[in-house]
């Protein structure tokens, strides 16, 4: 059952990055297009992630439950040293959550939007960043749990450019899944051209934050190179992912929006795999060279068992529903209120 | 200020502040079902409108409680990570659970507000009924939890370890019953007063009075029943209570001696060092009577628990008091609203009776507040009842009172701008929703 656990863990994580990640992108991209074009961007996202949006930062609650309840000294673990970065992500969860609906539910379209517009687009980038930080910091083995001094516990525990670094790296996967997600959703060839030229930057700039982290990481002597290169199936699927990128670059132009959202996903789900699969089941790596594992560090089998039955029994509820949910609005009906 | 108390303060201040939204988010999808059906039925446009502008407001109100509850989820480790590291993988299971039971409410929602003119109308109306279900079960989910912690059950504590655990059971403890009822009811009441108020006080004002008027009563309805039930639910809390964690019970009654024919001790103010109430009403034998059934009946006292034992009286006595007093009020004006509905048909169109439901907007929440705060102060020093102290769980880290100051500007900022948004949403009624009236003018 532990590995049904896991499972569950992992993907949602994986569908917190993608969902999630695509909904932050959205707000990231809307920072970073000129004024001119601002309106059609934040217009044609927020078709395309309002529905779902409500469901989306579920994935982060089940994370974090299937965390505190199956393996409760990594989470008390993470919550202690990882404070400060926790709290920066809590807040732009906040910000940005709230934001979007202050924005989208505002019956009085004013000045208040230019408070509300901010507010949105900073956090989306906040929070992915800070993420990123968090991930990073887990495994970058700077956690110091027998840390006399407030900086060495709390600070020093994430603040390295190794974690800074994937915290860039993060932001620039949200900003590249959204950038794919939206071409599909265009209104007319002008519109699609100018969401592709955007996509092709995008990737320039992932490829470009992702060499920064394999640089920071030498750095910071995190051995990152031989974790990902030094097995067969981190290599295998880092180069499955980088030849489906270069069959997405040359396929931006096609209309095959559909297939360009599958090879992001299956992009971002390589490199997710990559960079746990490698020290599986370690989770977090700590300072004094001992690790919290998946499987020495979880709770009583009661507890695992249990948990399980709960995710799969939740899942035959939930994951139908999703599909459906999203099926129907993907379906570009004419909305007309008959009844 | 001290670390323990700051951590405190911001717990206490991310659950009220959460369980005002997650209150009305669970609600207020019955009455907009309510409405949808009203419309689906009859055909009347006002229905429709009423439930559009509700929908409005439940999503606002969904949105920003999903956000306060995730952040709620990592401030239980970020403020208490030893409690949670004995506690999670015993209470997880209604945590878990409730992952589920919101996560049917986020996407039934993501149905219901964008399923207008795309879906079939009954499956549609259908999804809504199923947020408010799904919202229910999730607060009860929850509730379940916090009983846990006042009745923990589910584990064997030997040596300070914790064995042989038993989610399931720590799940139906024996508060969880008693605590969910009570807390489900508090819901209803304080929702529909609320909105039975702010659509009250537009109809003294004259604005959209067909629009207003139906809203009302489908908000009233539902607040007024469910303020008549509330005493019965809270009769079955005391006695458990009472049963369970004595101390509790004392410190809400400032009951400071053990004895038979004790008195039910009304309002006063508790003066712990001489260990008496000044100036309150005390009708003799009713305390025993109401936790035991007998007026001669044992009452355990503050002097049964031992000092280091005892929760802060002042505060415990004094929310109870406000929770009860504003029930009560609450029953009263949901009685008078009954005597209008079937004997007194002119009083529903005199103002009286619509300003008393004015002033009653925010009795239901504060009583809720109150309520709560009696369950968690009262629970003190404990955060796992007779198990582990609160001040030994709660985190190394040491500036704890900045972290406090930080999420009560983000807390009290988010409330103002809620407010404005709901403001809007009113006084664009309108424009936005009353179709009638657009008919009127065109």
């Amino acid at each position: 059952m532990i590995y049904v656990v896991i499972v569950f863990l992992w993907t949602s994580i994986l569908l917190y990055i993608l969902l999630g990640g695509a909904d932050f992108g959205a707000g990231i991209i809307e920072l970073f297009t000129s004024k001119g074009n601002r309106s059609k961007t934040r217009k044609t996202m927020y078709e395309a992630i309002g529905p779902i949006w409500e469901a989306n930062h579920m994935w982060l609650i089940i994370a974090i439950v299937i965390l505190f309840v199956g393996f409760p000294k990594i989470y008390t673990t993470v919550s202690i040293y990882l404070h400060i970065p926790l709290v920066c992500m809590l807040l732009g969860v906040i910000a940005r959550g709230t934001a979007f609906v202050f924005r989208n539910y505002d019956a009085v379209k004013d000045d208040m939007q230019k408070l509300y517009t901010p507010i949105f687009v900073y956090s989306s980038l906040i929070t992915p960043f800070f993420l990123g930080i968090i991930a990073a910091s887990s495994v970058s083995g700077q956690i110091d749990i027998q840390a006399q001094d407030f900086l060495s516990a709390y600070v020093f525990s994430w603040l390295n450019w190794f974690s800074v670094t994937v915290g860039i790296f993060t932001v620039s996967i949200c900003g590249f899944l959204a950038t794919i997600f939206i071409i599909g959703q265009a209104a007319n060839d002008d519109d699609r051209s100018f969401f592709i030229r955007k996509a092709r930057r995008t990737i320039y700039i992932v490829m470009f934050c992702g060499a920064l982290v394999f640089v920071a990481a030498y750095h910071e002597n995190i051995p990152l190179a031989s974790w990902i290169f030094g097995d067969t199936l981190g290599l295998t699927a880092i180069i499955a992912a980088s030849i489906s990128l270069i069959i997405m670059f040359f396929l931006l132009q096609r209309k095959k929006p559909i297939l360009l959202r599958l090879l992001a996903g299956f992009q971002v789900t390589m490199i997710l795999f990559a960079a746990t699969y490698s020290h599986f089941p370690d989770i977090i790596l700590l300072k004094n060279g001992s690790n919290l594992s998946l499987l020495t560090h979880q709770g009583q089998a009661k507890a695992i068992d249990t948990l399980g039955y709960a995710l799969l029994i939740g899942s035959i509820f939930i994951l139908p529903a999703l599909v459906y949910l999203i099926y129907i609005f993907q379906q570009k009906k004419e909305v007309q209120e008959t009844y | 200020m001290d670390d323990f108390l700051a951590a405190r303060l911001q717990m206490a201040f991310s659950l009220g502040f959460h369980i005002v939204f997650a209150c009305i988010g669970m609600v207020m999808p019955f009455f907009m079902s309510v409405a949808h059906f009203y419309w689906l039925k009859t055909k009347k446009a006002v229905y429709k409108d009423v439930t559009k502008a509700w929908s409005k407001g439940v999503a606002i109100f969904f949105a920003t409680g999903a956000v306060s509850g995730t952040v709620l989820s990592f401030e239980l480790g970020l403020l208490w990570p030893t409690f949670m590291e004995h506690a999670g993988p015993i209470f997880g299971m209604p945590f878990s659970l409730e992952g589920t039971a919101f996560f049917i409410e986020a996407i039934a929602l993501g149905f219901y507000l964008y399923g207008w003119g795309k879906l079939n109308p009954w499956f549609h109306w259908f999804t809504g009924v199923v947020v408010g279900i799904s919202g229910l079960l999730s607060g009860i989910l929850v509730v379940a939890a916090n009983a846990w912690m006042n009745s923990p059950a589910g584990f064997d504590f030997v040596d300070g370890k914790y064995l042989n655990i038993d989610p399931i059971k720590a799940m139906f403890n024996d508060a969880w019953f008693s605590q969910a009822l009570h807390m489900s009811v508090a819901a209803f009441v304080s929702t529909g007063f609320a909105v039975a108020g702010v659509h009250a006080l537009m109809i003294l004002r004259r604005k959209n009075v067909l629009f207003h008027s139906k809203a009302f009563k489908i908000a009233a309805v539902f607040g007024t029943v469910a303020a008549c039930l509330q005493p019965i639910s809270g009769d079955i809390s005391a006695k458990d209570v009472a049963h369970r964690q004595p101390a509790k019970l004392a410190a809400m009654e400032a009951h400071f001696h053990t004895e038979r024919n004790a008195p039910l001790i009304i309002g006063g103010i508790p003066d712990t060092a001489n260990k008496r109430v000044d100036y309150a009403i005390k009708i003799p034998g009713l305390l025993s009577f109401m936790t035991t059934g007998d007026f001669n009946g044992e009452v355990k006292g503050l002097d049964a628990i031992p000092k280091e034992d005892q929760p802060p009286v002042a505060v415990t006595h004094y929310a109870f008091q406000i929770m009860v007093g504003l029930g009560m009020a609450m029953v009263l004006i949901a009685l008078l609203y009954f005597i209008a509905l079937w004997k007194k048909q002119q009083w529903l169109k005199s103002n009286w009776l619509l300003k008393l439901f004015v002033i009653a907007t925010p009795m239901g929440f504060i009583a809720l507040e109150a309520g709560w705060t009696v369950t968690e102060v009262g629970r003190q020093p404990w955060i796992i009842n007779g198990v582990m102290r609160t001040a030994d769980a709660a985190t190394p880290m040491p500036g704890i009172a900045y972290s406090f100051y930080l999420f009560t500007g983000v807390y009290i900022s988010l409330a103002i701008i809620v407010s404005l948004l709901l403001y809007r949403q009113i006084t664009m009624v309108d424009k936005l929703y009353d179709s009638t009236s657009k008919l009127s003018k065109t």
